[in-house]
């Protein structure tokens, strides 16, 4: 294992941002910490990386307890924040050479290792421009890069995609995927989009108000809520007969929307219309990841909870 | 430099560091040529408008008013460009590059040290510009006094981006600016004698000045420059070294607090 959290929290004044989280992740994957703006998934991350001390508990990263050893903690790791933080005023080169010299890179191999970074993310043409002339998905790519090039045995990703169009989002994806199968580093990333979590982990913990509700690869959670979704409008559903049907799990109606949980694949459809009513509209679709959410906090993780702004404001607060 | 309170001597990794730190400040400052011209003209023009204006209806010190507040409008200079610089640190944590810094393993006092130093470079090469003018505004150079006031700009620099980053490190916002100039800059810059001989000041402006180690610092300049002191060369230098040697270290403890 090489992250291990030990009952971990962080208390801000009257929130607790994260609470009592026991964690394992093992080397080499992708994992993914899935929830809502405000559910503590910064907080943990920031805690692992040593930029804030726990209120209580610890963890141990590549084999460093966070409170005993953050300096070695620290040399293991790469972090991606979720803010941009690469130096305007320099060129992306230079932004580069600066963190080789900041994590004691060998000089000897400075050079080779900015070019190799480069390559990786297809910035090698723009290394010498201002980062000021940069997209925000190039940006994001220089800091990838940038995560990489003291070889880190972890890298931290917080919202790797946030605020990036949907087709540089893709690009990102595939460079995140293509470093995991590449360079076998252990990758952790903090999501609020389901796709992401749902495309990238290999593992996935849902947390909710500083606590993880579940955890398993996507596929898996995907299966506890069923194997196939049908949503229907429905005048007057029939719902009672629906519920005794032996491969139904769960059915529902909620204003005039029935949603129907089935066991297995859509097989057994046609039965399921001929009798719920007089439909007007049908969708059947594979589960997603919110749909888990769904199930397991009852909220859907789409709205963004005006809480989730509480932790911000206590965290300004504190300092 | 505040060994006192360094978790140790510093390794090569951490001279690496420091470096780093260093090459990027002077970098930014060098790529941000506005602040660099604006900050030469400004006491420029403290020294032709005030210093030429006032200068004509009073007299005080032996080579002119101009030459006489030279040394401080120096002081005026270093004191803007180190103290901002500090306070910038404010924003470095918010949205710079500093959040890399900050979760580099570099230890923090590498950190501080490795600010400190470009405040100083920036200090060093603004007040540079401004000494190459003296010679319009009469004071002559020896390699003697050219070397002293070099030196006191140095130790100033030095205690005064201490002072800025420590304040910078506890701050959350830029609101505080306007009160570390209200508070600190400006009281500090004209309770120090720069624009006015100490000697005959009543009892209790007195005591503040000379409770104001810049005082010390601007005596011993115009001492090297003009010859004229009102303390010896020796208790200039040592205020000075004190003032250094106190912010360093509340500065480098600062750091470590900050989050």
């Amino acid at each position: 294992m090489i992250i291990q959290t030990f009952g971990i929290t962080k208390r801000y004044k009257n929130i607790t941002a994260v609470n009592h989280i026991d964690l394992s992740i093992e080397e080499g994957k992708i994992f993914g910490l899935l929830g809502p703006n405000g559910a503590g998934k910064t907080t943990l991350l920031s805690m692992l990386a040593t930029l804030i001390p726990p209120t209580e508990g610890t963890a141990k990263v590549n084999g460093y307890d966070i409170r005993k050893e953050p300096g070695k903690v620290r040399a293991s790791i790469g972090m991606v924040f979720q803010t941009p933080s690469s130096d305007e005023i320099l060129t992306g080169r230079e932004n580069l050479y600066l963190h080789a010299l900041l994590y004691g890179v060998p000089k000897e191999e400075r050079e080779k290792r900015i070019e190799d970074v480069l390559e990786l993310v297809d910035l090698a043409d723009r290394a010498n421009d201002l980062v000021k002339t940069y997209s925000g998905g190039m940006r994001r790519r220089l800091e990838l890069a940038r995560g990489l090039l003291h070889r880190p045995k972890i890298l931290f990703l917080d919202e790797p995609t946030l605020g990036l169009d949907p087709q540089t989002r893709q690009h990102i994806w595939d460079y995140i995927k293509r470093l995991s199968k590449e360079q076998g580093v252990t990758i952790i990333i903090t999501t609020h989009y389901m796709e992401e979590a749902d495309s990238l982990c290999d593992r996935v913990a849902i947390i909710d108000h500083g606590e993880i509700k579940a955890l398993d690869s996507p596929s898996m959670l995907k299966m506890k809520v069923g194997k196939s979704m049908i949503k229907a409008r429905v005048e007057s559903p029939n719902l009672d007969y629906i519920r005794g049907l032996p491969y139904v799990i769960k059915a529902e109606a909620k204003d005039g929307t029935v949603t129907i949980i089935l066991s297995e694949a859509g097989a057994h459809i046609q039965e399921i219309l001929c009798n719920l009513g007089n439909v007007s509209f049908v969708e059947l679709r594979e589960p997603t990841l919110n749909d888990v959410f769904l199930q397991i906090t009852g909220k859907e993780m789409r709205v963004e909870s005006a809480e989730g702004w509480a932790e911000v404001y206590a965290r300004a607060g504190s300092r | 430099m505040g060994r006192g309170v360094c978790e140790g001597w510093f390794k090569m990794s951490d001279l690496w560091g420091i470096y780093a730190l260093w090459y990027r400040e002077v970098k930014v400052f060098l790529r941000e040529k506005s602040r660099l011209v604006s900050s030469t003209v400004n006491p420029l023009i403290w020294l032709v408008a005030f210093g030429g204006g006032l200068g004509a209806s009073i007299s005080i010190g032996g080579a002119g008013y101009q030459a006489f507040i030279f040394p401080g409008v120096l002081m005026l200079v270093v004191l803007f460009t180190t103290i901002f610089f500090g306070l910038y640190v404010v924003w470095d944590k918010k949205i710079d590059f500093f959040k890399e810094v900050l979760v580099s393993p570099l230890k923090r006092t590498s950190i501080f040290v490795g600010k400190m130093l470009g405040g100083c470079t920036d200090g060093l090469i603004q007040s540079g510009i401004i000494i190459l003018f003296g010679p319009l505004f009469g004071i002559n150079y020896t390699a003697y006094s050219l070397g002293l006031v070099i030196l006191f700009v140095l130790l100033l620099a030095m205690g005064t981006t201490s002072l800025g980053l420590a304040i910078g490190s506890q701050m959350t916002s830029f609101e505080g600016f306007g009160l570390v100039q209200s508070f600190v800059i400006l009281p500090l810059f004209f309770l120090s004698g720069a624009l006015y001989p100490i000697d005959n000041l009543p009892a209790w402006l007195s005591w503040i000045t000379y409770a104001n180690p810049l005082t010390y610092i601007v005596d011993g300049m115009r001492g090297a420059l003009l010859g004229e002191s009102s303390f010896p060369i020796v208790l200039d230098l040592g205020v000075a070294a004190a003032y250094v040697a106190v912010l360093v270290a509340i500065g480098t403890f600062a750091f470590k607090k900050m989050t």
